[in-house]
């Protein structure tokens, strides 16, 4: 399987469509798991790693997921293509940068994914588009329970599914959400919401930035306790409580922004409008950075019926592009996710400096974006 | 009804809590709740935002509980320093023998739980399963009682009493 066979286009996670999608990009359910009989991983001597990677390979590799699966080295793969695997969320960039044998299982449509050797000696993944919590926690489950038939996890009555890390003990469960949320940052409450998230055990990282930043105004939040709660809890308090708070404080900045402040957000998403068609060198950060107000601006009007003059000539624009580029949330993120620093140099063939990379992200953008006659 | 704290104002927010089968109610008005630092708007500001309970970071110290710091795990000869340094641990079976010293560990991640009450490998043999499963019972019983749903909490208490 060669990386530039799904280069070229989004997986489906990111294709802007699931339930609240306006605000929560994607759901993802990750679960840890250990092979009874081995040492951790930071204990094991490269002969072990690579005896646990053979053992869950064989076994993963022969599930019937209804998708077809594909096994990547890590070790083996050049940075490039790691990175690559890193930006389209298939392995962490934790298991990019690891030492030792170490793998990845991939379903092609990438839903489902298990790292070999990362932090624990399996950690499975399904991500969905939208708050789509629920139908990820059921796949997952299913999945575990096919492994579990053919291997004998490191499981003890007390403590539940035993994990490297004391933090992932009970359920190895970690529950999360993908949230844009540039309204938040736009009326100055983003420092407000980091704080309650945090008294509430959510974990929250910015996605896609350095450390902390959130480029693209887009975060995750992740539950962080994992023991003495049942999976089927987390997930619906997730779902049922903490989503529909946080959603709605998202949506009351938007709504802030429409009724007190539309000058910020015509500014905004106009010099996003500007600059995407007009320039010629773009980082990676600036791109995510007004990619991001241009999809605030389409979802504002997509799911509150917003009309100010920059979302409305946004929408013009949208309507005037050529057919297979028509300008909807799909697109945007697939200009996003393709001009990404990997995808960029993967799909052009070869490795590119820092300004060149630059000068094509423009390049791609501007052409995306510009209207044909 | 008055306010059972300033017994002045009307009370408007009743609450009850229910523990160890006893019930207390209370019975108190907007300014005396928003005192008590009880949220009463029905959307709750950000600051407000459910229950919670502050992770706080120990000191090295207090990190881990009483145990013999010289203890050595016989499968991988993991130590307790290692852990310090390393942040993992060396093999499963280092959940039983460093157990008293992680609990305290173990407690502070998981905000006061440590005990396993969600999916259990179906390999398991089967006085094992019957352990969790009465604690998964137990922890299904104290979420029927907290939603107040005391039809599937009768129920719940027969379940554990057949099992037991």
């Amino acid at each position: 399987m060669e990386l530039t066979e799904f280069s070229h286009d989004i997986n489906d996670w990111f294709s802007g469509s699931g339930p609240l999608a306006d605000i929560v990009v994607s759901s993802r359910i990750r679960l840890a798991r250990n092979l009874a009989g081995h040492r951790f991983l930071n204990s094991c001597s490269n002969e072990e790693k690579a005896e646990i990677v053979e053992k869950l390979k064989s076994v993963l590799m022969s599930l019937d997921l209804g998708d077809e699966i594909f096994y990547v080295s890590v070790d083996k793969e050049p940075e490039l293509n790691r990175n690559f695997l890193v930006e389209r969320h298939l392995i962490s960039r934790h298991h990019a940068m690891g030492t030792g044998p170490r793998g990845a299982v991939i379903a092609r449509r990438e839903s489902f994914t298990a790292m070999l050797n990362e932090e624990d000696h399996l950690r499975l993944q399904v991500l969905k588009a939208g708050c789509q919590l629920r139908a990820c926690a059921e796949q997952i489950d299913r999945i575990d329970s096919l492994i579990e038939g053919r291997v004998e996890y490191a499981f003890s009555p007390r403590f539940g599914y035993l994990t490297a890390c004391p933090t992932n003990l009970g359920t190895g469960i970690r529950v999360s959400v993908m949230l844009h949320m540039p309204a938040l940052k736009l009326t100055n409450q983003i420092d407000k919401f980091m704080n309650a998230a945090k008294d509430m055990n959510l974990a929250v990282r910015g996605l896609f930035g350095e450390g902390t930043e959130a480029a693209s105004d887009l975060y995750q939040i992740s539950n962080q306790v994992t023991l003495g709660v049942s999976e089927r809890h987390i997930v619906s308090e997730f779902e049922n409580v903490i989503i529909p708070e946080i959603v709605e404080y998202e949506k009351a900045a938007r709504r802030q922004l429409l009724t007190n402040d539309t000058d910020t957000l015509d500014d905004k998403i106009a010099r996003a409008m500007a600059l995407l068609q007009n320039a010629h060198l773009l980082s990676s950060q600036e791109a995510l950075f007004l990619l991001s107000h241009l999809r605030l601006g389409l979802n504002m009007h997509e799911h509150m019926g917003a009309s100010t003059p920059a979302i409305d000539r946004l929408c013009a624009l949208r309507a005037s592009t050529k057919e297979q580029d028509k300008l909807t949330i799909r697109t945007i993120n697939r200009l996003f996710m393709l001009t990404l620093p990997a995808h960029l140099q993967v799909n052009y063939g070869k490795s590119l400096d820092a300004t060149h990379r630059d000068a094509l992200r423009a390049k791609i953008i501007r052409d995306a974006l510009t209207q044909q006659s | 009804m008055q306010c059972q704290i300033c017994q002045k104002r009307t009370a408007t927010i009743h609450l009850t809590e229910i523990s160890d089968g006893q019930r207390t109610e209370l019975h108190i008005c907007e300014h005396c709740a928003s005192e008590q630092g009880i949220a009463t708007h029905s959307q709750m500001s950000i600051n407000e935002l459910l229950s919670h309970l502050l992770a706080v970071q120990p000191s090295d110290e207090e990190m881990f509980g009483p145990a013999d710091k010289e203890l050595v795990c016989p499968t991988c000869g993991f130590t307790l320093d290692r852990l310090r340094k390393e942040g993992t641990l060396g093999c499963p079976a280092d959940y039983e023998v460093f157990e008293q010293a992680l609990l305290p560990l173990i407690e502070r991640a998981h905000a006061g739980k440590t005990s396993h009450c969600g999916k259990v490998p179906t390999k398991l043999p089967t006085d094992t399963k019957k352990f969790v499963e009465l604690t998964q019972l137990r922890q299904q019983l104290e979420e029927a009682v907290h939603d107040e749903d005391y039809e599937l909490a009768a129920k719940l208490r027969d379940q554990i009493k057949q099992l037991e």
